[in-house]
């Protein structure tokens, strides 16, 4: 083989070059799984499965709003022998109490904005207003 | 060869002829027949449309929600007035905007010229004149703020409540243009800064939203009343039920009283009532 010296050296820098991402990824702290909160207060159930909840609570959370804004579907749904009325403020976060430790750690991993909160209270955002008056 | 091809243009334009008389051949043949079942299916729909056009308006059938301000126990009790409106707001996490052009309003009050303008006449009572009224969404049978929402934000329910989907709405405004009652905000800015005391069950609104009163539709699924009723309840200042029941309350005292509605002319058919 002509220039080996050259050559070898060479294809072992591109190798090491294409596959930076992965062994970046390996040794660097920049993105851990992320841990979301379980309830404070000890709550195992949920409406649903983890695994359905992790996937597909945006389709629950749009179709609790359409059943009881449109439809009349307001009913309550049990979970664990306690009541909860169709809600993200009045059934989700009635668990998981807090925004920050629950729904954001999974949503600025996967980057995604959602603008429930524009107009939602977190149960921190209602317990600055409350005593005053 | 000469015979041939006379034989064959005479052919040809045989069959031109039959192919291009075909379709009118086939439609004289039949029109008998289907001249006279359209004829006779055209007459039966005239007459069966006839006495809808021409009968009595049809009331909507079941539930419809409506209610009834008794505006002679308002009288002089501006106070009274101000707690209906309180109690609103406080549920709703209404913001309270001092001013014109951003301020926020489900309940609110109204000379009598501005909330009955087909009712006003010179040398009114000294009473239409001191007096303010309380004015909401009508929340009418025939609400052109839905005709007009392009996004369906918007909508009447089966009871009668004309409701809002925040969530939907996109800010255009077309439904404050269509309601003659002015009976709907638009949030030119973020609302939350002049929330005074946030109600943990209700969501508060976002920039670019329109809001209105919503017939407190949150509450009756909790077999509730309104804010505004039960704020003023020890007067039997307001009065809420259905419609369409003989045997309800509102139904008794509006058989039993006067009532007017705002601009009825319009023909929007409001549920909300008054007596003056």
């Amino acid at each position: 083989m002509y220039n080996k010296g050259t050559i070898i050296p060479g294809l072992a820098i591109f190798v090491l070059f294409v596959t930076f991402p992965l062994w970046f990824n390996a040794f660097s702290t920049a993105s851990t799984v992320p841990k979301p909160e379980l309830p404070p207060g000890g709550e195992k159930e949920c409406v649903a499965s983890s695994a359905e909840m992790r996937a597909s609570h945006m389709v629950l959370l749009n179709e609790w709003r359409d059943g009881v804004l449109r439809d009349g579907k307001r009913e309550s749904v049990t979970v664990d022998g306690k009541k909860y009325r169709k809600g993200l403020q009045m059934a989700c976060m009635q668990c998981h109490t807090s925004k920050e430790k629950f729904c954001d750690t999974c949503h600025e991993y996967a980057s995604v904005d959602p603008y429930c909160w524009d107009c939602h209270l977190t149960p921190e955002v209602a317990a600055i207003k409350k005593e005053t008056l | 060869m000469d015979k041939q091809r006379r034989k064959f243009l005479k052919i040809a334009g045989a069959t031109a002829l039959a192919g291009i008389s075909a379709p009118a051949v086939v439609k004289l043949t039949s029109s008998a027949a289907v001249a006279s079942s359209s004829n006779s299916t055209h007459s039966s729909a005239a007459e069966v449309h006839k006495p809808a056009a021409h009968g009595a308006e049809d009331a909507p059938a079941g539930v419809r929600l409506g209610l009834v301000v008794d505006m002679r126990k308002f009288y002089g009790k501006p106070e009274l007035l101000d707690k209906a409106i309180d109690a609103c707001h406080k549920v709703h996490n209404v913001p309270q905007i001092d001013n014109k052009k951003s301020e926020i309003k489900w309940v609110w009050k109204a000379p009598f010229e501005n909330v009955f303008p087909e009712h006003s006449n010179s040398h009114a009572s000294k009473i239409k004149k001191e007096n303010d009224f309380l004015v909401l969404c009508n929340h009418c049978d025939e609400p052109p703020c839905v005709r007009v929402c392009p996004t369906q934000a918007t909508y009447r329910l089966p009871n009668g409540i004309v409701a809002m989907d925040f969530h939907r709405c996109i800010g255009c405004r077309f439904c404050m243009m269509g309601c003659p009652y002015g009976a709907r905000s638009f949030n030119w800015e973020n609302p939350r800064p002049y929330i005074k005391e946030y109600n943990p069950d209700f969501p508060s609104r976002m920039r670019g939203v329109v809001e209105k009163c919503n017939f407190c539709g949150e509450r009756i699924a909790l077999g509730k009343e309104p804010a505004c009723l039960e704020a003023v309840k020890e007067s039997g200042a307001i009065v809420f039920g259905d419609l369409n029941d003989p045997e309800s309350e509102i139904r008794k005292l509006l058989d039993r009283e006067n009532t007017i509605q705002r601009k009825p002319s319009l023909g929007t058919k409001p549920s909300v009532f008054y007596i003056v």
